[in-house]
């Protein structure tokens, strides 16, 4: 007896929402066993990891706060994925949203124009776009792979950052610390809970969530883009533009990814450093699959994701490495992949005799 | 005026640090040679930086520690392996995939070894060629994995074009319908080949943490892994241009060093911007002759396979 894959006519939904769940319990199982086998109590340090930490009013809106960058990614990356382009770079499109935003912030340091926080939000928005133009040319004009360049970029941003905060845009006083001047009050995101850090970027979500489900279901643009992703001889053979599809969704998420960044930066920061994000470019990513590259799952996984990075902070505690975080990441992308399967193939026994007849 | 000493620290440095890419890219051109691309390089040259430098640590045994991080890559390439020929992910996705986990696993286990550093491997001296006047001076300076990396290229190349295996292997990549018609087992040729490339890709890190640190840091490859892949559509697909496209960036990354000395008026940060900025532009200028790419590209390159019978 062995099992065997046959294809399915249609994608079964049951697995399509089904593989989401059975991956998240794969990888709890797999978080029970890892502390389990480092000498922890398994049960202490899950509920340190995933319940603890959002326990309490404070931990609720530091987990909105953490999901919101995970969802804006998120939601850009899942349009273009749709289409089969891979933008790879939004860490590095986040970045240049940091440094946009926090140049206009510190442009603006002394002048006390109300409401500079939307002049951030928007000049991080155009940066994070700008950064992702350059790979959407050169796929466009030169044929160079999308995932190849704009991963590159990221490690340009990452330098282009230490650049400035260890120049142009460090604190004059700031005893040559690698770090700018603290934002003035008008630049910095007005708050949406008070006694919190959660501000009032986060309305960005549920107008970027719908704008997103309508880019996708009511528009053309976005069939287009669908049709590029599941069929792209159709999409050819109608004479949609591949060009334009690409450029869609990398101004789209270097927009959002931008706009992350300056709110980071205008936000819970405060200030332009080194290093702004931990890694919420990469975790889109899971984000994007995880949920489906549909608007509300992409929400759901966002705040899964989200879970997963500040749980990682809190079993530090415990004498746990906070690489635990990017290590689940991992995990819970590849029995994602392997779950999957289940939506276009169905597992079949087959015995020896009976191969033939049945497959 | 640029001394000749200085010259000689430039070409030794650069040719070290171009190794890790060699191996590293070595790999990936025989895993796309059988038809995948494998983006996990990254990933799996880390996995094989942390074992390795555990192993050459504890024991002080280099080539035992180039062993174990060899089949540490190897295993966890596995795990691209299955998900793409057996589960059939997407290649982009399973890889992603492999860079995050390698990322993530090599961190986790990786923190008891963080800040230790160890003795690098001794350089060895070339009979003939270190006789040489002004630039025999180099082959005193090189370690035997400079010399192994080259070699291995000679050796991938001559089994991708003469040997029997070489056929087998190209014909899976270049169409594996009809390589599965005459009976060749294209899910096995493509493990080993994956199984292969992550060895190589182990190797690659296991220098970079034992021979060229060395120390381990948590994400050390700092995007190798990606400029490894990069510099196999660079070469297109053949492994004696991917040697040329190694140095060069083997230059170009230690101008960071180097540019002081140099006398470059360049910030650092800006310097070490440019093995990335020089990826970008080489990969924009063999990309551009769209022809020329489909042309040396494996013609199932990226292609996922089910077997019709």
């Amino acid at each position: 007896m062995r099992l065997r894959l046959v294809p399915r006519l249609k994608p079964s939904p049951v697995a399509l929402y089904g593989a989401p769940v059975l991956a998240i319990a794969l990888t709890v199982t797999f978080g029970f066993f890892l502390f389990l086998g480092i000498g922890r109590d398994p049960w202490a340090a899950l509920y340190a990891y995933f319940i603890a930490p959002v326990n309490s009013a404070f931990g609720l809106s530091e987990w909105l706060l953490a999901a919101l960058p995970l969802a804006l990614i998120g939601l850009g990356l899942a349009v273009g994925f749709r289409a089969n382009i891979w933008n790879i770079g939004a860490e590095g499109q986040l970045v240049l949203g940091a440094i946009g935003g926090g140049a206009v912030a510190l442009a603006l340091w002394r002048e006390d124009v109300p409401g500079t926080f939307v002049l951030v939000c928007v000049a991080g928005a155009l940066a994070g776009m700008a950064w992702a133009a350059i790979p959407a040319l050169l796929r466009t004009k030169f044929n160079a792979n999308e995932i190849l360049t704009s991963l590159m970029l990221i490690y340009v941003a990452d330098q282009l950052l230490g650049w400035l905060v260890h120049g142009a845009l460090r604190n004059p006083q700031g005893f040559g610390f690698p770090e700018s001047r603290l934002f003035s009050p008008e630049a910095v995101m007005p708050l949406l809970w008070p006694g919190t850090r959660l501000h009032i970027g986060w309305l960005a979500l549920p107008v970027a969530a719908l704008a997103v489900w309508f880019l996708m279901n009511h528009m053309v643009a976005g069939f287009r883009l669908r049709v590029g992703g599941d069929a792209a001889n159709a999409a050819t053979y109608a004479g949609f533009s591949r060009s334009r599809m690409v450029w869609l969704s990398f101004l789209l998420t270097g927009g959002l990814a931008g706009l992350v960044g300056a709110m980071e930066v205008a936000g819970p920061v405060g200030q332009l450093l080194p290093k702004i994000s931990p890694g919420y470019g990469f975790a889109a990513i899971i984000v994007a699959f995880l949920g489906r590259l549909n608007p509300v799952g992409v929400v759901l996984a966002a705040h899964l994701l989200a879970l997963i990075l500040i749980g990682g902070e809190n079993v530090q505690m415990l004498g746990v490495p906070v690489a635990v975080a990017q290590l689940f990441q991992g995990v819970l992308l590849v029995t994602l992949l392997a779950s999957d399967v289940l939506v276009r193939y169905r597992v079949v026994r087959v015995g020896r005799l009976g191969e033939r007849a049945r497959g | 005026m640029i001394d000749s000493a200085l010259m000689i620290a430039i070409l030794v440095s650069a040719m070290r640090t171009a190794t890790p890419l060699i191996l590293a890219a070595l790999g990936e051109l025989v895993v796309e040679k059988a038809g995948c691309v494998n983006l996990g390089v990254e990933g799996m040259m880390l996995v094989g930086a942390v074992t390795g430098f555990a192993v050459g640590l504890t024991t002080g045994n280099f080539a035992l520690a180039f062993m174990v991080g060899a089949l540490a890559g190897a295993g966890f390439s596995l795990i691209y392996g299955v998900l793409v020929l057996v589960f059939q992910v997407n290649q982009y996705a399973a890889g992603l995939a492999l860079t995050i986990l390698g990322g993530g696993a090599s961190a986790f286990w990786g923190q008891t070894w963080q800040g230790r550093n160890m003795r690098g491997l001794q350089p060895v001296e070339l009979p003939v060629l270190s006789e040489l006047p002004v630039i025999g001076v180099m082959f005193t300076r090189l370690d035997v994995v400079v010399y192994m990396a080259l070699a291995a290229t000679v050796i991938v190349g001559l089994i991708l074009t003469r040997t029997r295996v070489g056929l087998i292997l190209r014909a899976v990549g270049e169409n594996h319908d009809s390589a599965h018609a005459l009976g060749f087992s294209v899910v096995k040729v493509r493990f080993a080949a994956i199984a292969f490339g992550g060895a190589f890709a182990g190797m690659g890190g296991a220098y970079l943490s034992c021979v060229m640190t060395p120390l381990w840091i948590e994400g050390m490859t700092a995007g190798r892994g990606w400029i490894a892949v990069a510099l196999v559509v660079f070469a297109t697909w053949k492994p004696a241009r991917l040697v040329l496209g190694a140095w060069l960036f083997g230059l170009v990354s230690v101008m960071q060093i180097h540019g002081q000395g140099l006398g470059l008026a360049v910030p650092s940060h800006v310097l070490a911007m440019l093995p990335y900025l020089v990826t970008i532009l080489v990969l924009v200028l063999i990309s551009r002759d769209a022809t020329r790419i489909r042309l040396n590209a494996p013609g199932c390159l990226g292609k996922p396979f089910r077997p019709t019978a």
